[in-house]
């Protein structure tokens, strides 16, 4: 086989199941493109193949996608994100399992548009598709084009300048494949992040369960604290945790992308060593920025957590990936739960 | 129409799968959007195939991923006119130059010049090799440098060979919270630390050349790691010469704690044999022994150098500038130059038979301060241990690939 050959064949299927899928009633989510089904592509090259949306702009969502809103959610260089869940026909979701994930079922997809802009001025710069196949979940980002008509499939990411609607120009990351699973693996699967029962609205689980799309709303749920309502919340500690939870335990819990720097910043981790207090750097290198611990209590600039949130160069700056900008009101609970700690005796 | 299309293409796909699995070579050149057509390469690999850079320089602002299993990266050459250079100087994202997250990968004959953080990082990337690379931080030792050049991390069967490290600001060859792991044939130069080998097990550093390094070769084990219990550890037949350059590692980090001037260190490890290496001006001492010094609470964790054989090693001159609080007081108080073999006194199981003087710190408890030691020689009679050290050997399919 010439080396390009067996590219070129796969080329021409994406394209053929592309044309197929274009084939297909407009309304209503193609859940044969989800599943990588016979005759569809492994990578379906535009956002529209999977009929998610009924208008090729992506705004106006099929019937059947469940938008979700998560109580502290991930920062990426501020942009604004549209969340939604698609189940099987007749499915529904599971609560329970470790962290409250919920579990969909095999041929659901999670869908994450990010946007800058209010109203008119909104503008999609990327959507990123989470496909649970059967083989494992699948994880693809898609770029939004000038004219806003199509987004096309990124395998390799991008990187763009774009201006913030706060007039700041910014070099924003589009993640590539891999990139996508580095965030999302957990013991070397591909796996969501974002739907935890404690990090959704009662409000929200009730509503799922009341519909059947959830089996029955889980025993913990609702517990993260409300992000944007943080002025009135009185636990800082259940903040800090919760963003760093969200923002970081991603990739620093066992088993997760950052699992050799022994640091556990998930949300249920009680072990004050494990969060970092008090826990020399192993692998930082400059990352380090000259602290000798990760959280020094009281002491948030002798701290390498803060240090390396506040700081957006590569190499440094954690997390590493997705975002190239500081999330100035993340790192203020930060500087501000830290500096309230005890000092160690 | 339509329909016809979408069939032979079908047809045509369906004809791939069944085919068996046959490595394709994708190759890619150097220039307009080069990075793209790697990554995408790296991205698309099938198991078994070969991505080959052609000789030139390839400039990158993003990191490159690998997680496809069995994939060869092979570059033209990693030094001179006709090498391959992944060149990150613009680097805008990502903590390292390339990641592999995959088994079985090969990546040999190309250079990694100046990334951002890391270098080349492996993680969980069992049987992995790295042959013929070089991964060097240009303008020499920098603060700013990355910390790591190659950077195989919590995997099985490691082969490291025949490649060149310069300017990590931590450690040129780093090997962590892995086991069966071969690091020879290298060059590690203007390091903080030449290589470390870091709570892993089963490691064998043989016959590799570091100098003018902070430290030539390090065996660390810290507690609090996903892995703790580092040891049986070989480290022979290397020339560790002239590693004076002043420690330029950023503070924090366990390698800042590295006087200059050290050979080969031992920390909390178990069952370590130097042997045959030649130790040559290393101004602190060619071989120290220590427990680790700080305060820790992980009852899994060993803190002591225990069962340490020394032998058959040549030692030239050395150890007349220990560079640690103390270290000149200590010299002069034995004859103006610390001897070839420091240890603290909390090592258990030492047996030297090479016929150099052992200066013993005389140190009575793990955690102690310095200031506390009661410097003394040191005799073979105190303690001998009778450890014994398997060969490593990595799967035959390893070697197999390097035909």
């Amino acid at each position: 086989m010439t080396p390009g050959f067996r590219w070129l064949a796969g080329a021409a299927a994406l394209l053929s199941a592309s044309i197929a899928a274009s084939a297909l009633p407009p309304s209503g989510v193609n859940h044969a493109v989800i599943l990588g089904e016979e005759g569809s592509p492994r990578f379906p090259r535009q956002l529209s193949d999977y009929g998610f949306f009924r208008d090729a702009r992506g705004r106006e969502p099929a019937a059947n996608l469940i938008p979700y809103e998560l109580n502290t959610a991930l920062f990426s260089d501020g942009a604004d994100k549209l969340r939604y869940i698609v189940l099987p026909d007749g499915a529904s979701m599971r609560g329970g399992s470790e962290g409250g994930l919920l579990d969909l079922p095999v041929g659901s997809a999670i869908i994450k548009t990010f946007a800058f802009g209010e109203g008119e001025d909104q503008r999609y710069i990327e959507t990123r598709v989470l496909l649970h196949r059967a083989d494992g979940w699948l994880a693809l980002p898609y770029m939004w084009n000038e004219e806003q008509t199509e987004a096309r499939l990124a395998l390799v990411g991008a990187r763009m300048e774009l201006t913030r609607p706060d007039g700041r120009t910014i070099s924003y990351q589009i993640p590539n494949k891999n990139q996508c699973k580095n965030c999302h693996q957990l013991n070397d699967a591909v796996t969501p992040i974002g739907p935890k029962a404690r990090n959704l609205s009662r409000d929200w689980l009730d509503a799922q369960a009341a519909s059947g799309r959830l089996e029955a709303v889980p025993a913990v749920h609702d517990t993260v604290p409300h992000w944007e309502a943080r002025a009135d919340s009185a636990d800082l500690d259940a903040l800090a945790r919760g963003y760093l939870d969200v923002n970081c335990a991603h990739c620093h819990q066992p088993g997760g992308s950052a699992s050799n720097s022994g640091l556990d910043l998930r949300w249920e981790q009680g072990d004050p060593h494990a969060i970092g207090i008090g826990k020399p750097p192993v692998a930082a290198g400059r990352g380090a920025g000259g602290h000798k611990v990760s959280i020094a209590p009281g002491d948030p600039d002798a701290s390498i957590l803060v240090y390396r949130m506040s700081s957006a160069e590569p190499g440094v700056a954690m997390p590493e990936l997705g975002r190239s900008t500081n999330d100035d009101e993340g790192v203020a609970v930060i500087r501000d739960w830290v500096e309230n700690m005890e000092p160690a005796s | 129409m339509i329909r016809t299309v979408f069939a032979a293409a079908l047809l045509a796909t369906s004809a791939i799968a069944a085919a068996p699995v046959l490595a394709d070579n994708h190759t890619i050149a150097p220039g307009e959007g080069a990075a793209q057509r790697l990554q995408e390469a790296l991205i698309l690999a099938e198991p078994g195939d070969t991505i080959t850079l052609e000789a030139g320089r390839y400039a990158l602002t993003d990191g490159l991923s690998l997680d496809v299993e069995g994939v060869t990266i092979r570059g033209a050459g990693m030094e001179g006119e006709g090498a391959s250079v992944l060149d990150f100087t613009n680097q805008q994202g990502a903590g390292e130059g390339l990641l592999v997250t995959s088994d079985n990968v090969t990546l040999r004959d190309f250079a990694v010049e100046n990334a951002k953080g890391d270098g080349i990082k492996s993680k969980g990337a069992d049987n992995i090799i790295y042959h013929g690379l070089r991964v060097e931080w240009t303008a020499g030792p920098k603060a700013t440098n990355g910390a790591y050049g190659i950077y195989p991390v919590e995997s099985s069967n490691v082969l490291v060979q025949d490649s060149y490290v310069r300017g990590a600001s931590d450690a040129g060859i780093y090997v962590g919270q892995s086991e069966n792991i071969i690091v020879r044939r290298n060059r590690v130069v203007e390091n903080v630390a030449g290589i470390e080998i870091e709570n892993s097990n089963h490691a064998e550093v043989t016959e590799n050349l570091a100098t003018r390094n902070t430290g030539g070769i390090l065996v660390f084990d810290l507690p609090g790691l996903p892995r703790v219990g580092g040891g049986d550890v070989l480290v022979a037949r290397n020339a560790v010469i002239d590693n004076n350059t002043d420690n330029f590692a950023p503070e924090g980090n366990i390698v800042a704690s590295v006087p200059a001037g050290t050979g080969v260190m031992v920390m909390a490890n178990t069952n370590v044999q130097i042997f045959d290496n030649a130790l040559i001006n290393n101004d602190t001492s060619h071989v120290m022994l220590i427990a680790y010094t700080q305060e820790y609470s992980d009852d899994r964790y060993q803190p002591r150098a225990v069962d340490v054989a020394i032998g058959g090693n040549v030692y030239s001159s050395g150890g007349t500038k220990p560079d640690f609080p103390g270290g000149d007081t200590l010299a002069a108080a034995v004859g103006g130059k610390l001897p070839p073999i420091l240890v603290d006194g909390l090592q258990q199981g030492l047996t030297v038979t090479d016929e150099v003087p052992v200066l013993s710190l005389g140190l009575t408890r793990v955690g102690q301060q310095l200031a506390e030691a009661s410097p003394q020689p040191w005799s073979q009679a105190d303690e001998v241990s009778s450890r014994q050290l398997a060969a490593v050997s990595l799967p035959e399919d390893m070697e197999a690939r390097l035909q």
